[in-house]
């Protein structure tokens, strides 16, 4: 029988804080902007400069590894972290080391209907690289290369996970849950084309039963949630192969390429940095109040955990619904404010997760955008005017149509339209007999007992008002005028 | 006299009784540096127009009939590793033989505000690595008592530039008696603030928990000036200090009765010069005629000092050094065809000898497996340096030492052996740790060299230093004595 392999997957993930000002200087986080304009002496590490800790960041970080239910550092400090490269102006990375802002936390996901747990090791804060830019491939290949030091000093955190992941899957929801927790914090935008929200992953696999941890790779350059479970899923067909083959996985660094679908290795573990950690001599450590704490964690909105028990709970939403809305706290705010509008969360709810997200994916509008068409009230207000009998569904389908050309309210677009329901017996009743002398088969076939025919007689009532006609009148009046 | 031989305060009075101007005190000094230069070499950079410049906005002040502060129009030289925004900054070393900063230091800034007459950069020990300036990569400072002596380092060219009468007051600064152990080579008065009085922003790092910026003078009264106007919180400085500057100038009574004097006996062993001894204890001896109590304490983990030293200060150096690589600013190695071969050549021949060799060391203390065994416990053994020194300043108000366990030395007589070149800083390394303040000023000749006393305090308890050190001045003639250049 062959051999049933486990996956073990531990995922660090960097996030750039969305504070004002960098880290460790007054230069502006702004993204995009020309090279070398968002940079000033500090963070360009001139001779003679000094960092001084941004209050700001320690908070964002504090605020994240509360949300992350971890245990906030009462006493903790910068190192420096040593390396060579050009786009680091000083050769070495601010970071944290051994005592870390935030330890000991997790994060729940849910995997097929069933909840599961996620350990944090750690949440630290550190001072992002500048950008090269190569004229040409690769710094080795390039004819020159021209550094922008504009992220240079940007803040980061980086969470680091337990080795609790068990699948590719699982490492996607679970990086989906952090994205959507660090946006609910406010802490971080989470944007993945900009680079603010990014992911590497130590995999390894081992024969089910056994206690060890096999050999890891650890994999970079996964630019998407989806390229994080595709790189994942080819790594552990690639090391089972490995194992199968009589090999030995080797521990080494891979990079994912995306165009091939697959991993390349990097550097092995023998070309590994030795960073020299030591203590920043600049910088004094950081004794964080238990008040401060507590101030923060007051500040801490509701979590897309709370959010969604409480649509489940008092909405009634199904938990699938929920965890979706929930999974982006752009439409989940959206929902919320729609609920202001409406009492039918149910119906909001339905047309959130179908037209609403259909025409979000076509079109590629956040709903957080200025300019997205349609606001959460139109949409609370279309609900309504269903609900109240004004329209039908189908009218309503087009009405939304219409909407998310115009940005009109859904009762201007009835009203200019013409589209209101037909609920008025008088009106509706010509109509049937119209289609009843039309019609003498179905009413014969209807009058020997076959229930089917009616209807075909009703739709085409429903033909003939173009839809305007209220369903229900309009079979209530066939039956009567048929008996 | 000279205008350039003055003090400040001697200056600053002539000033306000419109004696003299600025512009006449500032000629004076180039018309000295015009004439010694050439045999004591303090100078990296001059900086004769903007000199006058400044000299002349002080007498048009004056002119106005406003007041000026005790700095104002008063020459200053600066240590080449403190930042001068649009002036050359090298720090003697080939690899920022071309850096002009964008930015000022804050001492500078300080400096500006109060009017002070910047006349040029001095030179040092190449980024403030050595004890006698024979490590610039450009030349040598001389000794202005011996110029076939050396002055000391690293801020050797700041240290002879006031004992030579080229300035009146200059900054240097000192990690492990970089400013106490040239002031006694040459003869003058000496600060190594406590850690954090003096903010360090812009002085470019060698050891970030080491380092201080502090004052070279003619005497006490001056020093003490000087330091007023400099120290104080930076908040461009997370290890700068909150607190009140007093006029550290209201210290000087004179008086001195009472003052508990604690003499280490540990830094009275073998080793050092018989005839520096002597003049310490004549020293103890003339502060007890003035009513002061002397008694032998200990201080007894001085030992470890300079091991520890010389791992702490070359590991941060290690890592603060990182950032010459030839990327972005000063000496770039243009032969590389990639950019390894670009930082290491670059790295190569920018740097000199003995920076490399502590870069080396640093970086080995640091390296995974080494890390527990050196810095760890060379930051244990500095802690329990720091406690000595906590537990005798319990019970002294002072400590007294030498400065140095001799005299200044000859031209390469310890170039080629850096062990004996780094015992001539086992008498102020130890202050350096432990954070506390230190001074040094003239007790007295040795074969006709200056020998330098060292008084160390509580921290941030300068006041008391500038008063031991007044009373001793004002009953001993040593400071008044110039060199014959
Ligand atoms: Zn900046």
């Amino acid at each position: 029988m062959a051999t049933q392999y486990e996956i073990v997957i531990g995922l660090e993930v960097h996030s750039e804080l969305k504070t004002n000002s960098k880290i460790f200087c007054c230069s502006s986080t702004e993204f995009g902007g020309d090279p070398n304009t968002h940079i000033c002496p500090v963070c360009l590490g001139l001779p003679g400069v000094l960092p001084v800790a941004n209050k700001k960041v320690v908070e964002f970080a504090i605020k994240a590894g509360l949300a992350l239910n971890c245990r906030i550092a009462e006493f903790s400090k910068f190192d420096r972290k040593n390396y060579y490269y050009p786009d680091l102006p000083k050769n070495y990375q601010i970071s944290q080391y051994d005592l870390p802002i935030a330890e000991h936390g997790y994060l729940d996901i849910t995997v097929d209907g069933q909840q599961k747990r996620i350990g944090i090791t750690r949440v630290h804060m550190e001072e992002d690289a500048g950008k090269l830019n190569h004229e040409g491939e690769s710094m080795a290949t390039a004819r020159y290369s021209l550094v922008d030091y504009n992220r240079t000093g940007v803040p980061l955190i980086e969470i680091v996970s337990e080795p609790d992941i068990r699948s590719p899957e699982e490492a996607r929801l679970y990086l989906e849950k952090m994205k959507a927790i660090l946006q609910y914090t406010g802490v971080s935008d989470c944007k993945m084309e900009e680079g603010s929200l990014r992911c590497d992953a130590n995999i390894s696999v081992r024969p089910v039963g056994q206690k060890e941890f096999g050999t890891r790779t650890e994999l970079k350059n996964m630019n998407s949630f989806r390229a994080l479970q595709k790189a994942l899923e080819y790594e552990v067909e690639r090391q089972i192969d490995v194992l199968e083959d009589g090999g030995r996985v080797i521990q080494e660094t891979r990079t994912w390429d995306e165009a091939r679908g697959i991993t390349l290795s990097m550097r092995s573990k023998e070309e590994a940095h030795d960073y020299r950690y030591f203590p920043d001599p600049d910088l004094v450590p950081m004794i964080i109040s238990p008040q401060w704490i507590e101030e923060i964690r007051q500040t801490l909105p509701e979590l897309p955990d709370a959010r969604r028990e409480r649509y489940i709970r008092d909405y009634g939403l199904p938990p699938y619904d929920a965890e979706v809305i929930t999974g982006s706290k752009e439409l989940s705010d959206y929902f919320d404010e729609g609920l202001k509008h409406t009492g039918n969360a149910k119906a909001l709810s339905n047309w959130v997760m179908g037209e609403l997200l259909k025409f979000i994916n076509a079109s590629g509008i956040s709903v957080a955008d200025s300019d997205f068409p349609i606001r959460p009230a139109s949409l609370a207000e279309l609900v309504n005017l269903i609900d109240r009998g004004e329209i039908s569904g189908k009218i309503a389908k087009d009405v939304f149509a219409e909407m998310q050309q115009k940005g009109d309210s859904p009762a201007a677009i009835v009203e200019a339209k013409g589209l209101k329901q037909i609920s008025d017996q008088g009106a509706i009743a010509a109509v049937v007999d119209e289609v009843i002398a039309n019609n003498p088969q179905s009413v014969e076939d209807f009058k020997n007992g076959k229930e089917k025919a009616i209807g075909f007689l009703v739709g085409q009532v429903m033909k003939a008002t173009k839809g305007q006609a209220n369903p229900g009148v309009v079979n209530q009046l066939l039956r009567e005028k048929l008996k | 006299m000279q205008f350039n031989a003055l003090t400040a305060h001697e200056l600053h009075d002539k000033l306000v009784k419109k004696e003299i101007s600025a512009v006449e005190i500032t000629e004076a000094v180039f018309k000295r540096i015009d004439a010694v230069e050439e045999k004591v070499r303090s100078f990296v950079t001059q900086t004769r127009d903007k000199a006058l410049e400044t000299a002349r906005a002080v007498d048009a002040k004056i002119g106005r009939g406003e007041e000026i502060g005790p700095l104002e129009g008063i020459p200053v030289v600066i240590k080449d590793n403190m930042c001068t925004e649009g002036i050359l900054t090298t720090c003697s070393s080939k690899m920022l033989h071309n850096f002009v900063p964008p930015y000022s230091a804050t001492v500078v800034e300080k400096l500006k505000q109060a009017g002070a007459v910047l006349i040029g950069k001095a030179n040092l020990d190449e980024f403030a690595m050595g004890s006698s300036t024979e490590n610039s990569r450009f030349f040598a400072t001389r000794n202005p008592w011996d110029t076939e002596r050396v002055p000391g380092g690293s801020s050797g060219g700041s240290a002879a530039a006031v004992a030579a009468d080229e300035t009146i007051y200059s900054l240097g600064s000192d990690t492990g008696g970089s400013i106490r152990q040239p002031a006694s080579f040459c003869g003058v008065v000496g600060l190594k603030p406590t850690y954090g009085a003096v903010s360090r922003y812009g002085l470019i790092a060698f050891a970030s928990s080491l380092d201080q910026i502090g004052p070279f003078a003619k005497d006490v009264r001056d020093c003490a000036r000087v330091f007023s106007t400099i120290a104080g919180h930076d908040p461009k400085d997370s290890t700068s200090a909150e607190f009140e500057v007093p006029d550290y100038t209201s210290f000087l009574t004179g008086d001195v009765k009472g003052l508990r004097i604690g003499i280490p006996r540990e830094y009275f062993v073998e080793g050092t010069d018989p005839g520096v001894k002597e003049l310490i204890y004549n020293a103890i001896n003339k502060f007890e005629e003035l009513g002061a109590v002397c008694e032998e304490t200990s201080l007894p983990h001085t030992e470890y000092a300079l091991p520890v030293y010389y791992i702490i200060a070359p590991a941060e150096a290690s890592s603060n050094l990182a950032r010459y690589d030839g990327v972005r600013y000063g000496y770039r190695d243009e032969s590389a065809e990639d950019i390894v071969t670009m930082f290491m050549r670059t790295r190569s021949e920018g740097f000199g000898t003995e920076v490399k060799r502590r870069i080396m060391l640093g970086t080995y203390a640091l390296s995974s497996g080494y890390y527990d065994a050196y810095y760890l416990k060379a930051l244990k053994v500095r802690t329990l340096i720091k406690q000595d020194f906590d537990r005798a300043l319990e019970k002294f108000d002072v400590l007294i030492s030498p400065t140095s366990p001799t005299p200044a030395f000859k031209y390469g007589e310890k170039a080629g052996d850096p062990m004996q070149m780094y015992l001539s800083d086992v008498f102020t390394i130890s202050v350096n740790l432990a954070g506390i303040p230190g001074l040094t000023l003239p007790c007295g000749f040795v074969d006709g060299l200056p020998v330098g006393l060292q008084l160390m305090g509580r921290p941030f308890g300068e006041g008391t230093l500038f008063k031991a050190a007044y009373a001793f001045e004002q009953n001993t003639d040593f400071h008044l004595r110039k060199p014959n250049l």
